[in-house]
């Protein structure tokens, strides 16, 4: 623990910024962060946790497949994503296996048909930085394809936020007064698909879940606004995501891991201090001192 | 055969099927209502009461027959607002971090542009809802913390500002107070005069004798249909419950 004899909090944060490929990976994550957060909060009140693990996973031999042919990986993992819950809803509708388990057989599928063409598609492939990300690696084009796509995410989830909303809470009310479910249903899988697209880079498919749900987990501790819940669960996990850049660099950790670690430990602090709904209820301890 | 004027109906299910994935909930399922008139909607569970009104909602699609609302579609009915649908108290999630004034606001959703902005059309009518069912101190309280009759009267609140003229409750008095037991059915004596039609489930046999001009007993159809006088009588009530005897059934309750 030498680091700490010669650093101040002050080059602690500067120096890495000195970087080029730091800059690039503090922005990108961040704008990745921002992204899955946002839609966190979504997945954890329909209860999609293991949807979007299926589509995360899922999304592994499309990402390999473009990457083959030249394509934006975005395209095939986006392909490969919806297709993974098409053939959910398929198998659970013609067969009597339970959904929970047909959820884990296609996805461990998907995700082993990647693995396979991997090995088998001798290119470029660095099989490394999808299934554990490598923000500090992100080259040009994917910078460009990630902020297209979030801000399309964003966007969609901006101009339909009520209405996913309303489709999270009561899907029932919003067909009864003609709101179109099936097109919300669809519009929630394919930001699912998109956020686990960009996600992937930035800690790699393995933990790719773990930015869609803990932020949102964190954040349903927190509040009891849906607008709050929004704010703290991208706050939350853009904070999540520098502190873990910042500690894999000066700790030389792998960075994704780093990140999700560090979205655990924030779950962790509001699991056990949240003033509502923690273990110690801060609300209540404070109110017996008055 | 006489000819239907369809404007004299509210609700008119023709001979309705639902089937999910091949297995039958409801089959060959009757029902005509007029404005101003209360049903109740009696069976046992799994008899498809909430099929039914799954069906009138457009939330499943029937596989047979016909239903007109107000002599429309189902779908012209759902994008008129014209029907409201009061959930069971375990059909939500409570815990949703959601306040009262939110849940209210979502009954004029549908007729909010595709940003859902309220205008002061809709404020108005969302206060009005609420004075309505006596939650005005609680219009930014989560819902998780209303008890199960404020939770109820929330969304009565909603069906309210929605200004439907069809509701369909689904189990309204259940795990609900005192209380909101005599403020629903002050409302629903208002709804009466304002000529709207309700359409009720319930377990309690006391409350359709006590609220429902009309009663609909089904067991996967109708087994009887007709003047709650002369309809609801303890033959038809245990055929409707499978040759279980009502006062078996509901002997400690009522």
């Amino acid at each position: 623990m030498e680091i700490f004899s010669f650093l101040t909090l002050d080059s602690f944060i500067r120096d890495p910024l000195t970087h080029d490929f730091m800059r690039k990976a503090l922005l990108m994550s961040s704008l990745v962060a921002a992204v899955c957060g946002f839609l966190s909060s979504y997945l954890t009140l329909k209860g999609w946790a293991l949807m979007g693990d299926a589509v995360s996973h899922s999304v592994m031999p499309g990402v390999v497949v473009a990457y083959a042919l030249g394509l934006p990986f975005s395209l095939g993992a986006f392909i490969f994503g919806v297709g993974s819950v098409a053939l959910i809803g398929f198998i659970k509708q013609k067969s009597r296996v339970k959904e929970d388990t047909v959820i884990g057989l296609v996805f461990t599928g998907f995700f082993a048909l990647g693995i396979v063409l991997v090995s088998k598609i001798k290119s470029n492939i660095d099989l490394h930085s999808i299934l554990f990300g490598s923000p500090l690696g992100i080259s040009l084009s994917d910078v460009k394809q990630t902020i297209f796509i979030s801000l399309l995410v964003v966007i969609l989830l901006s101009i339909f936020r009520k209405d996913l909303m309303l489709y999270c809470f009561d899907p029932r009310h919003a067909k009864t007064v003609g709101i179109n479910v099936f097109f919300l249903h669809y519009l929630l899988l394919t930001c699912l698909s998109l956020a686990a697209v960009v996600g992937l880079q930035s800690v790699g498919i393995i933990l790719v879940v773990a930015m869609l749900i803990t932020p949102g987990a964190t954040a349903y501790l927190l509040t009891d606004k849906f607008d709050n819940m929004t704010i703290i669960s991208v706050l939350s996990a853009i904070i999540s995501s520098l502190i873990g850049i910042y500690i894999s660099f000066w700790f030389d950790l792998e960075t994704g891991g780093s990140i999700v670690l560090a979205q655990t430990f924030i779950f962790l602090f509001a699991f056990l201090f949240a003033p509502r709904y923690g273990i110690f209820k801060l609300k209540k301890f404070f109110a017996g001192y008055k | 055969m006489e000819t239907i004027n369809y404007q004299n109906f509210r609700i008119e299910a023709e001979n309705i099927c639902v089937d999910y994935n091949g297995k039958v909930a409801l089959y060959d399922a009757n029902l005509r209502l007029k404005p101003g008139q209360i049903c109740g909607l009696v069976g046992m569970n799994g008899a498809g009461k909430t099929t039914f009104f799954n069906a009138l909602t457009g939330f499943v699609n029937i596989s047979k027959g016909k239903i007109r609302i107000n002599g429309e579609s189902v779908r012209s009915a759902q994008k008129d607002q014209t029907i409201a649908y009061v959930p069971q108290n375990e059909g939500i999630d409570s815990q949703f971090p959601i306040s009262v004034w939110d849940v209210v606001m979502m009954g004029r959703y549908g007729s909010m542009n595709i940003f859902r902005c309220p205008r002061e059309s809709d404020i108005q009518a969302v206060k009005d809802a609420i004075e309505r069912v006596d939650l005005t101190d609680h219009f930014s309280t989560p819902i998780g913390n209303l008890s199960g009759g404020q939770r109820k009267r929330t969304f009565l609140a909603r069906a309210i500002a929605q200004r439907a003229s069809i509701l369909l409750l689904d189990e309204p008095f259940s795990g609900v107070d005192i209380r909101t037991e005599k403020l629903i059915s002050e409302l629903f004596i208002q709804f009466k005069n304002e000529g709207k039609t309700i359409l009720l489930s319930t377990h309690d046999m006391i409350h359709v004798r006590e609220f429902c001009d009309l009663v609909l007993l089904i067991n996967k159809t109708v087994v009887a249909y007709g003047e709650t006088s002369e309809v609801f009588t303890p033959e038809n009530i245990t055929t409707t419950f499978g040759g279980i005897s009502p006062d078996f059934l509901f002997g400690p309750e009522s």
